[in-house]
């Protein structure tokens, strides 16, 4: 009976999102009918709010790209981006991206995706970004505002910087939406927006958090991936996307009072062995291959860094609808992706300890540099400062190619084994 | 007899090590993994077992004789048993050949019976000249000794008499030898090592040694050995038919492994067949750390098999040959679909065979370099395990590079290097508690999969 319940459970919310993004993609298809403007924009650093606030319609192509991986048709898209001149080593997502565009820009749920009226480029960390997007310019031949972001080169967050970067959206982004929308901004809607925002990510703190129970309720990598769709994506600040984290939070408590791991694609966990932490994105082409490889151990991560890249709400942040420039600033700084190195460490050294980890686990995405550069380093400081065993795979976002299913399990194998030999010594 | 048994499936060769209680390596067991892991490892066993059994018959005698001359008598005994499991083989192969000549051949059947009677009696005549003390035999393996013989004779007999093919000799050999292969023939132990004894105490210099050898040799024909425990591991090791805790990671057994044979090993580098593997360990042998080589197998003993394949050579003799080099290549590619084709450039533009031989060993330590950076760079002392830590031209541009990049530095190879994954193995078969596939039976666990 509870694993009836608990089933029906997880689908309410997996059907709440599924239901938002065929929702969002069905707007997109008809944006000319219905007479709205579309933004481009990227994941890390989005301004989502501002842009609902103008009543435009955001895209994200890295959403799109992982969409098309989780769909299995990245690999074509990759090799007609690179029938394009676009070498192997490229970054997949752009590859992806591009592929799916002279393909015919057919999005993820089977409909077309519109031309966009204004590119965004919210800069935070990936330099790829910026390249990726003079690729759409010179494609769409639209506009496009850039959002310089100042990397966190001293770890934190300064005033001047926090100032640069709210001054830049006040005159440079806000009159570019304004241009291309052809509308005023409504300072009252965008701080709904924004209050709206907060509330969502209370709730969806309050699922992190559930990662330090043992054994824990929630998966918060594999599992963390549909928990922070609707609010990395084209969600923040509606009233579906608060839905969907009460929704989701109420899944998560039902979980915690019975005493229920959390739900795989193969069933619940019923016995926690290894709790991890893990740094790096997910392969999206082999997801639940990789799930499976997890799962067969009765491995469960209990945090990861992927799940922050769109903001590290669990840290503090939230967006404060009483200072909007200076709150959408302080966002676009504090992202995953925008930290330096000796950062990242901290806060998987934080993970580890706060969250009762056996160990922790790097995924090294061959095409992406920006995560990927000195993750080894990570690796190095993290053991010696948590004394923890230390893991490596390598795969791949969405470039099939990149994934050798014998090869990571052979890894994982050993890692487990090596975390049950640490425990045994 | 209490012991523990580690087996190490690889890419090509499969090996099995009995340890006793007091984790001493008692006995050692290799065969080619062929394409039947299954058999491979079964007989990988026996073999570790019969050489186990060798083991202490070395003891016995030493015990009961100590004079200089009394361990002559082991290569001997060694060399009658293994003529013994020859015979019986040939036997087998005898019988096999005439069942297929029966059922396939349609014409001249009376006179193809006839020669393979023929070849199988001299091949018995001739098996003779293969074991003795002071014969080495290009190879361990039944096949390939039968095969020479039965190949030549069946050439000469096609040759003398045009009635006679010596394609369709051939063809009954091959489809006969798997068969033959397939068997084991480890349960006559007691017979054969009944005869090795007797056929030795013929030899009037041990006639004299005849009650102690006996005795000797009785007590390890009653010796039982008690299996409290198997292990498997290696790249095949999903195929053995053993529940799931009682597998275990190839890294894990080489860094248990080297840390047996040497403890005082932090590093270990392991080339085997299809991957190479760098490995951090701690002062108890468990791995802190490891990285290995991701997808292709560049760089990894397979590479020096197209290698040898490239150059008609056997994959023993590149390293010597790369020893003679006078200077070495530049070769940074290490991918082994393109070995031959980086051979043949090489060899166009005339450099020498030797030098481009010591630049090709010296890329593949360079590539394992890498993973070692990536693992956590080399700390003493380091150990070289794998089929690739026999070759001195590999173990040379190691110390070379080692040297280079980390300074002087221990680098232990232990002639048993490539029993390591196996010798780990049998440690933590040794170390689990739980051990309850007790002397089992690897056929009878093939025909009903154990399940957890």
């Amino acid at each position: 009976m509870a694993k009836q319940i608990a089933d029906i459970q997880k689908e309410e919310s997996m059907i709440l999102q599924k239901d938002m993004i065929a929702d969002h993609f069905k707007a997109l298809a008809n944006s000319n009918k219905l007479g709205k403007k579309v933004v481009y924009t990227f994941v890390p650093g989005n301004l989502n709010e501002l842009i609902w606030a103008f009543d435009m319609l955001p895209v994200h192509p890295e959403i799109n790209a992982l969409q098309s991986g989780m769909r299995k048709k990245s690999g074509d898209y990759i090799t007609e981006a690179e029938k394009f001149g676009h070498s192997e080593d490229v970054c997949t997502y752009v590859k992806c991206d591009i592929g799916m565009m002279k393909k015919g820009n057919i999005g993820p749920t089977g409909e077309k995706l519109p031309e966009p009226d204004l590119l965004l480029l919210s800069y935070t960390g990936c330099f790829t970004f910026m390249k990726w997007f003079e690729l759409l310019k010179q494609e769409y031949k639209c506009p496009v505002v850039m959002l310089h972001v100042p990397y966190q080169a001293d770890g934190k967050i300064t005033p001047e910087m926090s100032r640069y970067v709210s001054e830049q959206i006040r005159k440079e982004v806000v009159p570019a939406l304004e241009k291309v929308s052809g509308k005023k901004l409504d300072e009252d809607r965008l701080q709904e927006l924004l209050a709206s925002s907060g509330r969502a990510e209370d709730d969806l703190c309050a699922v992190w958090d559930a990662g330090k129970i043992t054994p824990s309720p929630i998966d918060a990598y594999f599992g963390g991936v549909y928990y922070i769709g609707p609010i990395f994506t084209a969600f923040r600040g509606l009233p579906q996307c608060e839905e969907y984290y009460k929704t989701l939070r109420a899944e998560v408590d039902y979980r915690i009072k019975n005493k229920l791991g959390p739900i795989t694609p193969e069933g619940h966990v019923v016995k926690e062995k290894y709790r991890l932490i893990v740094e790096g994105p997910p392969n999206w082409t082999s997801f639940r291959e990789f799930w499976k490889m997890f799962y067969d151990e009765g491995a469960v991560v209990v945090a990861s860094s992927y799940t922050k890249v769109g903001g590290l709400y669990d840290q503090g942040f939230r967006h404060d609808a009483k200072r909007p420039y200076e709150t959408m600033a302080e966002y676009c700084l504090g992202c995953y992706t925008n930290m330096h190195l000796p950062g990242r460490i901290d806060l998987l050294e934080r993970y580890a300890k706060e969250f009762k980890a056996d160990g922790f686990l790097i995924n090294s995405i061959k095409s992406c540099n920006s995560f990927s550069a000195g993750q080894l380093l990570i690796m190095r400081e993290l053991e010696k400062k948590t004394k923890l065993p230390g893991g490596f795979i390598e795969s791949d976002l969405v470039d099939p190619r990149y994934f050798s299913a014998a090869n990571i399990k052979n890894r994982l194998e050993s890692y487990f084994q090596m975390v049950d030999a640490k425990r045994g010594a | 007899m209490d012991c523990y048994i580690g087996i190490d499936l690889g890419s090509t060769t499969t090996k099995a090590v009995y340890l006793d209680a007091q984790e001493n390596i008692i006995g050692r067991g290799i065969t080619n993994s062929r394409s039947n892991y299954d058999l491979a490892c079964q007989i990988a066993r026996e073999e570790a077992e019969i050489s186990a059994r060798f083991g202490i018959l070395k003891q016995e005698i030493l015990a009961r004789e100590s004079s200089d001359h009394s361990l002559d008598v082991l290569p001997w005994i060694l060399c009658k048993f293994k003529l013994a499991q020859h015979m019986a083989q040939l036997k087998s192969l005898r019988h096999e050949c005439t069942t297929i000549a029966e059922r396939l051949l349609t014409d001249k059947k009376a006179k193809y019976q006839g020669a393979l009677q023929e070849i199988f009696n001299r091949m018995e005549l001739e098996a003779n000249k293969l074991y003795s003390p002071d014969v080495s035999n290009r190879s361990d393996f039944f096949r390939d000794l039968a095969a020479v013989q039965y190949i030549n004779l069946a050439e000469e007999l096609a040759s003398k008499d045009k009635d006679y093919s010596f394609d369709r000799l051939v063809g009954i050999f091959d489809s006969s030898i798997l068969k033959v292969e397939s068997q084991s023939y480890a349960k006559d132990f007691d017979q054969y090592l009944r005869f090795a004894r007797e056929e030795v105490v013929k030899l009037p210099e041990f006639a004299k040694l005849k009650t102690k050898i006996e005795t000797a040799t009785n007590k390890i024909i009653d010796l039982k050995f008690n299996v409290i425990n198997t292990i498997g591991t290696g790249y095949g090791r999903q195929r053995l038919p053993f529940p799931k805790h009682q597998i275990r990671s190839e890294i894990l057994c080489h860094g248990l492994g080297a840390h047996a044979m040497f403890p005082a090993t932090r590093t270990v580098l392991d080339i085997g067949g299809q991957d190479t593997k760098a490995i951090q360990i701690d002062g108890e042998g468990i791995v802190t750390n490891f990285q290995m080589n991701d997808r292709c197998a560049a760089g990894c003993g397979r590479y020096l098999g197209y290698i040898a394949d490239e150059m008609n050579m056997g994959i023993q003799e590149l390293g010597p040959m790369a020893m003679k080099a006078t200077t070495v290549s530049k070769i940074n590619s290490t991918c082994t679909v393109f070995a031959g084709a980086e051979l043949r450039e090489r060899l166009s533009l005339g450099e020498r065979r030797e030098d481009i031989l010591a630049g090709l060993h010296r890329a593949i330590i360079l590539r394992a370099m890498s993973l070692l950076a990536r693992s956590g760079g080399i700390a003493s002392e380091f150990t070289f395990t794998g089929g690739v830590a026999r070759n001195e031209a590999a173990v040379k541009a190691l110390h070379k590079l080692v040297e280079e990049n980390y300074g002087k530095m221990k680098i232990n190879i232990s002639a048993d290097s490539i029993f390591t994954g196996a010798v780990g193995a049998a440690l933590f078969a040794k170390r689990d508690t739980r051990g309850d596939l007790a002397n089992v039976d690897l056929g009878q666990l093939r025909r009903g999969a154990v399940e957890e």
